[in-house]
């Protein structure tokens, strides 16, 4: 009963993310990514983590996205299939062999063990105790406090480099 | 709530600090410095470098770590940093004129460089794989943006655009790696992970997170089947900046790949060996192999960068204190020695026109006794010829290899070093003994690259004459 | 408690419902007399021109990746500022570097003109 909710979400972001790789037209596939990523963050409910999940919907199925049709609009879409192709032909074959494997190898690995049954820190009474922002906020500031300010490092880098890429030269 | 206060000890990380406060004080500086003199920003840049080495050689000796266990200062990760820094400072030598010439004369190519630096610096240090996968995050991206700089230049944009989606793909792998070891053992932490991995030995879940982590790494270093994007990548990019990552960023994910493998992963060594071997295998035959078949001095350097990617595998096949030291020697010596060779190349590019077909190399030597007789002296130090500094790393990799009982790997790294030769021989035999190819007008070769040159040419040949003090800095290991 | 998400889910039933039956009733029930002007797309009573399907130029991207990444450094002053008291000046001095080092991106971006539109 429990699981049906996490079933639910979870086929329909497989399926969903099967259309992206599907869809022939790119505007479709980056709606079907919406429902992926808008999935997900249902999933970070169910695993008491809602500010996660807020975090997923603002930046992910909102902003990432909207940048994703801006850059399909950027390409001059097209439907998938129009532009010649064939030099890469002998690619696919692989693609779906090694592709495969890995799917297989991994499955397998899954099936084979036996997931470890103890609970971590974070149950959910405890979640729901301390709340779930503010469990991030504290391993944000404390444990994690270096990858935190790597971050901004990071954040500061892209904004150069969209700078120096796609800015006209005055 | 109880908050606990990480241990911040800021003297661990204060290469990295120190450099990244450069990035951004150089940042501001691009805002208000005119565009004739935007080359000082390249010098305070240097300045900051310098002062990281500083900082870098002060921890010497005293292994310490910081932030909970995320990064340390040992001897390995200082050795790193320090080649790296090296590796940097060198680079932006060549880059002073070169962006001059390529007009893409802006702050912000020193500002991406140092913020590079700050990647590699925590990549060759952290001991927690979310800190390894920012760095590499934090290393990448600048790269990517620097491989595109040239703007008006097709084909640098192309480098840029193949080097992000590969490079994007292979971090997928890299962070559904650790999502795999996460789920494994509980923890991110390296020295926490081996620890798991002594109590409970089976472990599927961290094996396929150690399968997946190798992939990023491999695609990182570039190890034959992953090194699909580098000539591409190498050939298309500024040669400035090509000259920076083909030492850069072999210098830090070797790093993080030693340092994970040897240190989380000790308990699946008979198997990663194995698979390992396999790869330096296939890596050093494949690289040189394709490296015989280039005309293109660019790509040529290339593949023989992947053939080195190679040698350096065998170390970490190795393991082992012998291997460990080989390994940061080598990296050591392939830094100064790329750098040199592609410097060489920048050194004698007529403005934007570089000679970039072996063939343009004909007579060089005859015009420019001096740099032909560098860039010679480099090509037979990749090549590993004694008393060079190429050769005294391959003779440290090997021989760690045949100590450790793995012989067959150290003849294949021998056979191949004899066919990598005949490719590294064919731009001398071009310069010394072709007539001078037309076109190509008498140029003065800037001072600064000239400068870079020489620095590089006497590490070259200190680090194989007297390599003893370099082995002995390297024989420091990991802080576990 | 994932149980207290269940009004939510309650919501998007109904706002589903609802859509499909008015659809499909006006589908059902409504006449159906289509002339070019009903077909062509509703844009605010400004005659549509050209196709929606053209490139764009760069400037929306610069503007969506600015966006994004302003975004990012504004969810994570929701972890901080429900500890804001528990983290004190700690806290304070932490989040203060994480944001200089993205207010020096932003003058950065505002003195290159990142925010203009030409």
């Amino acid at each position: 009963m429990e699981s049906i909710p996490f079933y639910f979400l979870a086929a329909l972001a497989v399926l969903a993310a099967l259309g992206v790789v599907v869809m022939r037209d790119p505007v479709y596939s980056a709606l079907a990514l919406a429902v992926v990523l808008t999935a997900l963050a249902g999933l970070y409910v169910l695993l008491s983590a809602p500010f996660l999940a807020a975090a997923q919907v603002m930046i992910y199925a909102g902003a990432i996205l909207i940048l994703f049709v801006f850059v399909i609009m950027l390409l001059s879409p097209g439907r998938e299939g129009d532009a010649p192709r064939g030099a890469l032909k002998w690619q696919r074959p692989l693609a779906v062999i090694f592709g495969g494997a890995l799917v297989a190898q991994l499955a397998l690995v899954l099936l084979m063990t036996i997931l470890p049954t103890g609970r971590g820190l974070y149950t959910p009474e405890y979640l729901a105790q301390i709340g779930s922002t503010q469990a991030v906020g504290a391993a944000l500031f404390t444990d994690y406090l270096l990858p935190f300010e790597i971050t901004s490092l990071l954040l500061l880098v892209a904004m150069v480099g969209v700078i120096v890429l796609a800015k006209k030269k005055s | 709530m109880s908050l606990s206060v990480p241990d911040l000890n800021f003297r661990v990380i204060a290469p990295a600090l120190i450099v990244a406060l450069t990035a951004l004080i150089v940042l501001l500086a691009e805002l208000v410095t005119p565009a004739p003199r935007k080359r000082w920003l390249g010098v305070l840049g240097l300045i900051g470098l310098l002062i990281a080495a500083g900082a870098t050689v002060g921890l010497w000796g005293a292994p310490a770590s910081a932030f909970g266990g995320m990064v340390v200062a040992d001897n390995f990760g200082l050795f790193l940093t320090l080649v790296i820094l090296l590796g940097a400072a060198l680079s932006i030598l060549l880059a002073l004129d070169f962006v001059r010439a390529h007009r893409v004369d802006q702050g912000e190519y020193y500002v991406l460089v140092l913020f590079a630096v700050v990647g590699m610096i925590l990549m060759a240090t952290a001991t927690d794989l979310i800190v390894i996968f920012l760095a590499l995050e934090l290393l990448s991206l600048p790269l990517y943006i620097l491989a595109a700089f040239k703007r008006a230049d097709a084909r640098s944009l192309e480098a840029g655009l193949k080097y992000f989606l590969l490079g994007a793909f292979s971090s997928a792998f890299f962070l559904y790696g650790i999502a795999f070891i996460f789920g494994g053992t509980g923890t991110t932490n390296l020295m926490k992970i081996a620890d798991a991995l002594a109590k409970n030995p089976r472990n599927d879940l961290l094996l396929v997170g150690a399968g997946l982590l190798l992939v990023g790494f491999a695609f990182k270093v570039a190890l034959v089947p992953f090194h699909w994007w580098t000539p591409d990548v190498y050939d298309g990019a500024p040669t400035a900046v090509t000259a920076f990552m083909s030492v850069g960023v072999k210098a830090a994910a070797f790093g993080a790949f030693f340092r994970a493998f040897l240190v989380a992963l000790p308990a699946f060594a008979f198997d990663w060996r194995i698979v390992l071997a396999a790869l330096a295998v296939l890596t050093m035959t494949l690289g040189n192999v394709a490296a015989l078949l280039q005309s293109n001095v660019k790509r040529m350097l290339a593949y023989s960068s992947i053939a080195h990617a190679g040698y350096i595998l065998i170390a970490l096949v190795a393991m082992g204190a012998s291997g460990l030291s080989s390994a940061l020697f080598y990296l050591l010596a392939y830094t100064l020695t790329n750098l040199g060779a592609f410097g060489a190349v920048i050194a004698l590019s007529d403005g934007e026109r570089e000679r970039l077909e072996i063939r343009d190399w004909g007579g060089a030597a005859r015009q420019y006794p001096f740099i032909a007789a560098m860039f010679a002296i480099f090509m037979l130090s990749l090549a590993g010829f004694p008393p060079l500094a190429g050769f005294t790393g391959k003779f440290l990799i090997f021989s760690a290899a045949v100590e450790t009982g793995w012989a067959w790997l150290a003849v294949i790294g021998v056979l191949n070093s004899l066919v990598s030769a005949y490719f590294y021989l064919r731009p001398i035999v071009q310069m010394y003994m072709s007539e001078p190819v037309p076109g190509w007008d008498r140029i003065r070769v800037a001072p600064l690259v000239a400068l870079a040159l020489v620095l590089a040419l006497i590490g070259v040949i200190a680090l194989g004459l007297y390599p003893t003090p370099a082995i002995v800095m390297a024989t420091g290991g990991f802080l576990r | 408690m994932p149980v207290d998400y269940l009004p939510i889910l309650v919501m998007i039933a109904i706002v589903t419902a609802f859509a499909v039956i008015a659809l499909t009733l006006s589908a059902m029930t409504g006449p159906r007399r289509p002339n070019p002007t009903k077909l062509s797309p509703y844009e605010s009573g400004m005659p549509p021109f050209g196709s929606a399907r053209r490139r764009f130029s760069i400037k929306y991207y610069l503007t969506a990746v600015l966006f994004i990444l302003f975004d990012i450094e504004i969810i994570f002053f929701y972890p901080w500022a429900v500890l804001f008291r528990d983290l004190g000046w700690f806290g304070l001095s932490a989040m203060g570097t994480f944001m200089l080092v993205l207010l020096i991106g932003y003058v950065y971006v505002w003195r290159k003109g990142g925010f203009e539109w030409d």
